[in-house]
């Protein structure tokens, strides 16, 4: 971890116009929660909805999205990285740095909104913390895979946004086996175990999706390290 | 003392060789590096600052190997092509960032005495994204001396100055050079290098074309022959006179007038008005035909 790299990727981060983006999604969330409370028509089909489709399904995906790629992409993209890569620091640190401002990130902007959007509809048989904690869970996995990503492609955001549309939520309902390559369920999976709502039926072990997630976020920030050790800067010619 | 050397390095792209069996050593003082665009002096300093493998060769600082040795950095200095900075940063954030990077002891001094150096104290509370071009490109170069390093690269860092920006420019880096670092800097155009760089390598089509002092390429770059374009109120005659006198190779009659190969081109400069005195023929038009960059450089890998 360094600070100093960590500074600069947070200003980075929130002091475009980029920033805007962070906000709308959870705003949303908090506004369907708000609407939702007030009219009455929550209950605890209509609860699991809101977390599992729109927080856990949508705007954790597109949250993680934009942190984890933003985070490093538009610096490779830019050329700014020559700053940071031409410092005695070792490549892992960088990568990790960057993944703490994501996680830290999509804390604050899908984990925290999920939890207040919870609160506000009052989600029974403990829906709120378990979403949470799945939102959460999952935040880190998306965050190393789009991490790597930014590092690896110049097309990271296109790239993701087929990984997290296509695949996880087309895919996914075509073909079970496809579900279960998702980090989404492995995420479904650990709010399932922590909660006794019937509504919420993951289709993955606990077990299962915890290996999963662990070495899913391992190889992502790995291969990301490696990747930056030869990041080849587009010559100018 | 502090060398980059290359030995036979290459590096191609897929087909395309950017870089061709370059075996060059950089030493202490001011070297330029020049070549007409595309001649793969990014590609050079690209694998010099470590950011590009070479594809066959070795580069090394000090008999350390650059590519992936993060290690070598406290000894170089960068300053990219690109322009982009942290623009949201001030002048003073960026480089007090910088010196806590390098993780230097008192990364406040550091960053006091580079902008000081740059001569940036009085926009160093400005955002650097409201910076002018030869702004920016001295908050670079501070941010490549924070460190005090004995190795300093500049890709292109006269693009798009303005003359007084590139003066001052040229007198920081004649001052770096003068502590004894060596630098080595990239440029299209002659005039940069030669008033600069006490060691000129030329760089043509991904090949080492020429090494040597400036004198030595000057004399290279003009000794050769020159095609010029002359119209004049008798060709014919004009053009007997040439022949008859030896200044030239061959001339040639078009539509358009006289196409003359000089073989000297001090002497013919100088011979060319008498001749057509003592000819009687009126000169109109008198056109270098070939003083483009390219065609010197293309004179010198054909030569």
């Amino acid at each position: 971890m360094n600070s100093t790299i960590a500074m600069i990727t947070f200003r980075s981060m929130l002091g475009r116009r980029r920033a805007l983006l962070l906000f709308v999604l959870p705003g949303v969330l908090l506004l369907l929660a708000l609407i939702l409370r007030l009219t009455n028509t929550s209950d605890l089909d209509v609860d699991t909805t809101v977390l599992q489709r729109f927080a856990l399904g949508a705007v954790l995906p597109l949250l993680a999205l934009i942190a984890g790629t933003g985070v490093i992409g538009p610096e490779i993209d830019d050329g700014q990285i020559m700053y940071i890569l031409t410092k005695p620091i070792p490549r892992q640190v960088v990568i990790l740095t960057k993944l703490m401002v994501a996680i830290v990130l999509v804390t604050l902007f899908a984990a925290v909104p999920t939890l207040l959007a919870g609160l506000i509809l009052g989600a029974p048989a403990g829906l709120t913390p378990a979403f949470t904690v799945g939102v959460l869970v999952g935040g880190v996995a998306y965050a190393s895979v789009f991490v790597a990503l930014g590092v690896m492609s110049r097309n990271a955001v296109t790239i993701g946004l087929l990984y997290a549309l296509v695949w996880e939520s087309l895919f996914g309902n075509f073909a079970p086996g496809a579900k279960k390559a998702s980090i989404l369920q492995w995420a479904l999976s650990v709010t399932d175990s922590l909660t006794e709502a019937s509504t919420v039926k993951a289709a993955v072990s606990l077990p299962t999706a915890l290996i999963l997630l662990v070495v899913v976020s391992l190889a992502a920030t790995v291969l990301a390290s490696v990747r930056l050790r030869s990041l080849t800067v587009a010559s100018a010619e | 003392m502090t060398e980059i050397r290359l030995r036979d390095v290459s590096r191609w792209y897929g087909n395309v060789v950017a870089v061709n069996g370059v075996t060059m050593t950089i030493g202490p003082g001011v070297t330029g590096l020049l070549g007409p665009n595309g001649a793969g002096k990014s590609t050079l300093i690209h694998m010099m600052g470590g950011f590009l493998s070479p594809s066959s060769g070795s580069v090394t600082l000090d008999d350390e190997p650059i590519w992936q040795n993060p290690g070598i950095y406290p000894k170089l200095g960068l300053v990219p092509e690109r322009e982009s900075a942290y623009d949201f940063l001030t002048g003073k954030q960026f480089i007090l960032a910088m010196a806590k990077l390098h993780k230097l002891a008192e990364p406040g001094r550091a960053a006091e005495r580079a902008i000081a150096q740059v001569e940036m104290d009085q926009a160093a509370d400005r955002t650097i994204g409201t910076y002018s071009k030869g702004m920016k490109q001295r908050i670079k170069m501070a941010s490549a001396l924070v460190h005090d390093p004995p190795v300093l690269l500049l890709d292109e860092p006269f693009n798009g100055m303005d003359p007084r920006q590139r003066l001052h420019l040229m007198d920081l880096i004649r001052r770096m050079a003068a502590e004894g670092r060596t630098i080595l800097f990239s440029s299209h155009i002659l005039e940069e290098v030669e008033r600069l760089a006490g060691h000129i390598e030329v760089i043509i089509a991904g090949r080492h074309a020429a090494s040597g002092d400036f004198r030595e390429i000057r004399r290279l770059m003009t000794d050769r022959p020159h095609r010029f374009r002359v119209r004049s109120g008798d060709d014919r005659a004009l053009a007997a006179a040439i022949i008859a006198d030896g200044s030239a190779r061959g001339v040639e009659l078009t539509p358009d007038g006289l196409s003359v190969e000089a073989s000297d081109f001090g002497r013919f400069t100088w011979l060319l008005p008498r001749l057509a005195r003592d000819a009687g023929v009126r000169l109109w038009e008198v056109v270098p035909a070939d003083e483009s960059l390219e065609s010197v450089f293309s004179y010198l890998v054909a030569r």
